[in-house]
């Protein structure tokens, strides 16, 4: 029976490698806990990103979740000065017109760390990703989402970079490095920290409960513990009975 | 107390239930951990009913209000989220723990006279379970929801001559619309209760005969008298307290692995909750990857693997759905002389080994793309299913058998 | 087998210890499932305290604001109106607002935090209609001792300019006042008073 149990578990081993599939990602270093990241990305994005991107699944109040106040929320976050501070944060951009101008309607961001595979490292690989693409509408293409309709948003901050492509041997194309030829207001560095708290904050949105859920967990995990050893205990004393 | 048990016993057959069902119950004294999953079921189904009604004191089930409602409970709901992980995971669960159930019937021979019956309506529970589980995926109105239930209701389509009639009426549409999600959610509310009044026949068959055991041993076919009775099989002892306290136990062990994966990572790597299901369903985009939940996978690598033949597809379907009728006839395929695994000789052992090994790689490859080299592994995972079944009548009589024992062994 | 002695004390300890844990462990799984029922927070977000703008607000002016899905009233109360609130009460049931209809800090002569501004829920305590604003003085219709208040059209139940009900209708309370706040002295927070949202 031992044996059996030890084959069958080797059946196991393929499932370890299914989810990872497409180009590689890079580390966005995901912190949760980074309270002054999280206000941060949430200043880029209400500043950058709400323009055409909705978050409407989240509320402006929840912000409070990593440190902001109501106040704080009330004055630098929320423009649109007619909603309240528990209001959803969507945006006013018609999708149809929206679809018109960009090929797509810009899609809603609240669930895009849960939607695409890596998470928050797709989103910070996707902001690093844009590069200089005359064939495209815009002028870019990114790594990670070739042929995006999506314009280089933050290209004054990051500056305009260019691909080195190289050809593998069944014809495919695909970017070998990228290179800031043209340079933003930031270094790459500093960059990178907007895109790390961009993804940062994106992840955050997903799910809000996130780190709540984990905390409790521990909690729950101690108690089960507890009830566990005094229920066996409980069994152990009645099946002596049993012979 | 006893006043108030007296009058009820007047009116109610209580203390008879009790006597007969659990405290004068006797099960055979030897399970082991394989018997912990049959309490853990109607745990987990308890599980899914209870945060199922909860959800739908807040989902919405119409195409445009479906998928916010679900965001709606994660988010906006005082703890929707927890009910929410308890029974997206809950689901996954059930069928961690139905498929390990069946995998005990399957090495004991619980499905041997004069348990037929017993197996048989452990088969249609299965079947509901699957039915459920279907419907229930619908709900959420992602992505995945959306084009899985096309792809399978498509299945119906195949069928010749009345397919595409059949589909649009089971659908309420020509495509999946809102009129499928509504009436998805009321065969997902409805059956769970089918369920619950199917279990309750399934415990009444088992009480009738009594329980198997590890070693196949009919205990009530052996010497009579124990600690507790004199009447009561030897190797018995009463369901309650010993039973009671056992799997008191065994839900805390449970509730420690199931709560691990609610609290610390309720989408299980994509398995639990798909990548896909974060966005909202658009009949005007197909994923690049339509797979079932994984519970589905090794019957949709089956479907898939069976080719086209004389214009239709639909022999895939009859090959999926053969898959599972095959388990009904279960009881009277085994041949074999003795019950348990433990009597029973290498053929039968390396079979089985092959089996589950079977299962698990079909499941593998139904969760992936179709490729030409897939597809003939499929093939070859699917003939073996069938042979295990198939063959059975021949080579569980010609396997060499150990002697069984008179007594059940610790 | 023989029968040994079966530690007893030892089983009922251990059954109250697993039944405690158990207890105790139930109780917390409960919370959720009850605190589920409680308004989300989408609820709480319609239901947030409403804030109106009285600058322009001329005296004898009524002016409407929801709040929780309920009609509020804004009155800028005359010098008259505030002297005959203090001078005629024998004709009303709770002239002295007794009955908790209002926040502590409203339980004065004029149900309000500041005399001259009255905020009030425009729903007769009777069966739940609007009652109509009538500042007008003796009408024919109300009678010469009518000296302007609030009449409700459904069972003819009135108020008087600080929403205290009258003897001898039907309904039986004077008006909610909400928790209110003045953010300002031209902007006015109803649903929330200094002690925070309601």
């Amino acid at each position: 029976m031992k044996r059996l149990i030890a084959i069958l578990s080797l059946a196991l081993l393929p499932f370890a490698g299914i989810a990872s599939e497409g180009p590689a990602l890079e580390n966005a270093n995901i912190d949760l806990r980074d309270q002054a990241s999280l206000q941060r990305g949430a200043k880029y994005f209400v500043n950058y990103c709400m323009g055409c991107h909705s978050i409407k699944f989240f509320r402006y109040e929840r912000m409070q979740d990593f440190g902001l106040t109501k106040e704080q929320i009330k004055e630098n976050l929320l423009f649109d000065k007619s909603k309240k501070v528990g209001a959803v944060m969507d945006i006013n951009l018609p999708a149809a017109a929206a679809a018109e101008w960009f090929g797509t309607a810009p899609p809603d961001l609240s669930l895009t760390a849960r939607r695409r595979h890596g998470g928050g490292d797709w989103i910070y690989t996707y902001l690093k990703g844009f590069y200089k693409d005359d064939s495209r509408p815009f002028g870019v293409n990114n790594t990670i989402f070739p042929n995006v309709g999506m314009p280089h948003v933050l290209v004054e901050l990051q500056g305009v970079q260019e691909a080195e492509i190289e050809t593998d041997e069944h014809g495919n194309k695909h970017v070998k490095s990228l290179k800031v030829v043209e340079p933003g207001k930031l270094s790459p560095e500093e960059y990178d920290q907007v895109a790390r708290d961009l993804a940062n904050f994106l992840t955050w949105v997903s799910e809000p409960v996130k780190l709540k859920r984990q905390q409790l967990g521990i909690w729950v995990m101690i108690f089960l513990a507890i009830f566990f050893v005094v229920s066996y205990l409980l069994k152990k004393e009645y099946w002596k009975d049993v012979h | 107390m006893s006043r108030l048990i007296e009058w009820i016993d007047e009116r109610y057959p209580l203390t008879k239930v009790w006597r007969e069902h659990l405290a004068e119950y006797y099960a055979p004294k030897n399970f082991n951990f394989w018997y912990f999953f049959g309490s853990l079921a109607m745990l987990v189904l308890v599980n899914q009913i209870v945060t199922g009604i909860w959800l739908t004191m807040n989902y919405k089930p119409d195409a445009n209000l479906a998928f916010g409602s679900v965001e709606y409970i994660m988010r906006d709901v005082n703890w929707g989220w927890l009910i929410r992980y308890l029974h997206s995971t809950g689901a996954s669960f059930f069928f961690i723990v139905i498929y390990l159930h069946m995998f005990r019937g399957l090495i004991y021979g619980s499905y041997r006279k004069p348990r037929e019956l017993l197996w048989i309506i452990g088969v249609i529970i299965y079947l509901a379970m699957m039915a459920t589980a279907f419907f229930g995926y619908l709900l959420p109105w992602g992505q995945m929801s959306y084009w899985g239930a096309q792809v399978i209701v498509n299945l119906f389509a195949a069928i010749p001559v009345i397919g595409d009639d059949l589909s649009v009426w089971i659908r309420g549409d020509y495509v999946i619309s809102d009129a499928t999600l509504n009436r998805f959610f009321a065969f997902h509310y409805l059956l769970p209760f089918i369920l619950a009044a199917l279990v309750f026949i399934h415990i009444v068959a088992l009480h009738k005969v009594g329980s198997n055991n590890p070693d196949g041993i009919e205990i009530k076919k052996g010497p009579k008298g124990n600690r507790w009775s004199p009447d009561a099989p030897a190797d018995g002892i009463p369901f309650h307290p010993y039973y009671t306290v056992k799997d008191i136990m065994g839900v805390a062990g449970f509730l420690i692995v199931f709560l691990a994966v609610v609290f610390f990572m309720p989408e299980m790597g994509g398995f639990f909750l798909e990548h896909p299901n974060f966005e909202p369903a658009n009949p005007l985009k197909t994923p690049e990857h339509i797979a079932p939940v994984w519970y589905f996978t090794p019957f949709y690598a089956m479907l898939r693997a069976v080719p086209s033949f004389a214009g239709t597809q639909v022999w895939g379907v009859l090959v999926m759905g053969a898959s599972i009728v095959i388990l009904f006839f279960l009881p009277w395929l085994d041949k074999s002389p003795v019950k348990s695994i433990r009597y029973k000789g290498p053929i039968f052992k390396i079979m089985i080994t092959l089996f589950v090994i079977d299962f698990l790689v079909l499941g593998y490859l139904g969760m992936k793309p179709a490729t030409p080299g897939r597809t003939l592994v499929a093939q070859i995972g699917t003939i073996y299913y069938f042979f295990f079944f198939l063959a059975m009548p021949i080579y569980s009589k010609i396997d060499k058998t150990k002697p069984v024992p008179e007594r059940v062994t610790q | 087998m023989s029968s040994e002695g079966v530690d007893l004390k030892k089983r009922r300890m251990l059954i109250t210890a697993t039944a405690g844990v158990g207890a105790v462990g139930a109780g917390f799984a409960l919370v959720p499932f009850i605190s589920y029922w409680q308004p989300s927070a989408r609820a709480r977000a319609l239901g947030a305290p409403e804030e109106a703008d009285i600058s322009k607000l001329e005296p004898g002016a009524l002016l409407r604001v929801k709040w929780r899905g309920k009609v509020c009233w804004i009155v800028h109360r005359t010098e008259e109106m505030l002297k005959n609130l203090k001078e005629h009460t024998d004709h009303l049931v709770d002239p002295n607002s007794e009955v908790p209809q209002q926040p502590d800090y409203c339980k004065n002569w004029h149900r309000s935090i500041k005399p001259e501004y009255w905020v009030a829920i425009g729903i007769c305590t009777h069966l739940g209609c609007s009652p109509t604003y009538r500042p007008d003085v003796a009408p024919p219709d109300l009678g010469a001792d009518w000296e302007g208040g609030f009449f409700c059209p459904c069972h003819g139940s009135k108020f008087d300019m600080a929403g205290r009900v009258y003897k001898g209708v039907p309904a039986p309370t004077n008006l909610v006042v909400p928790p209110h706040k003045y953010l300002s002295d031209t902007r006015i927070l109803i649903g929330e008073d200094a002690g925070g949202a309601a």
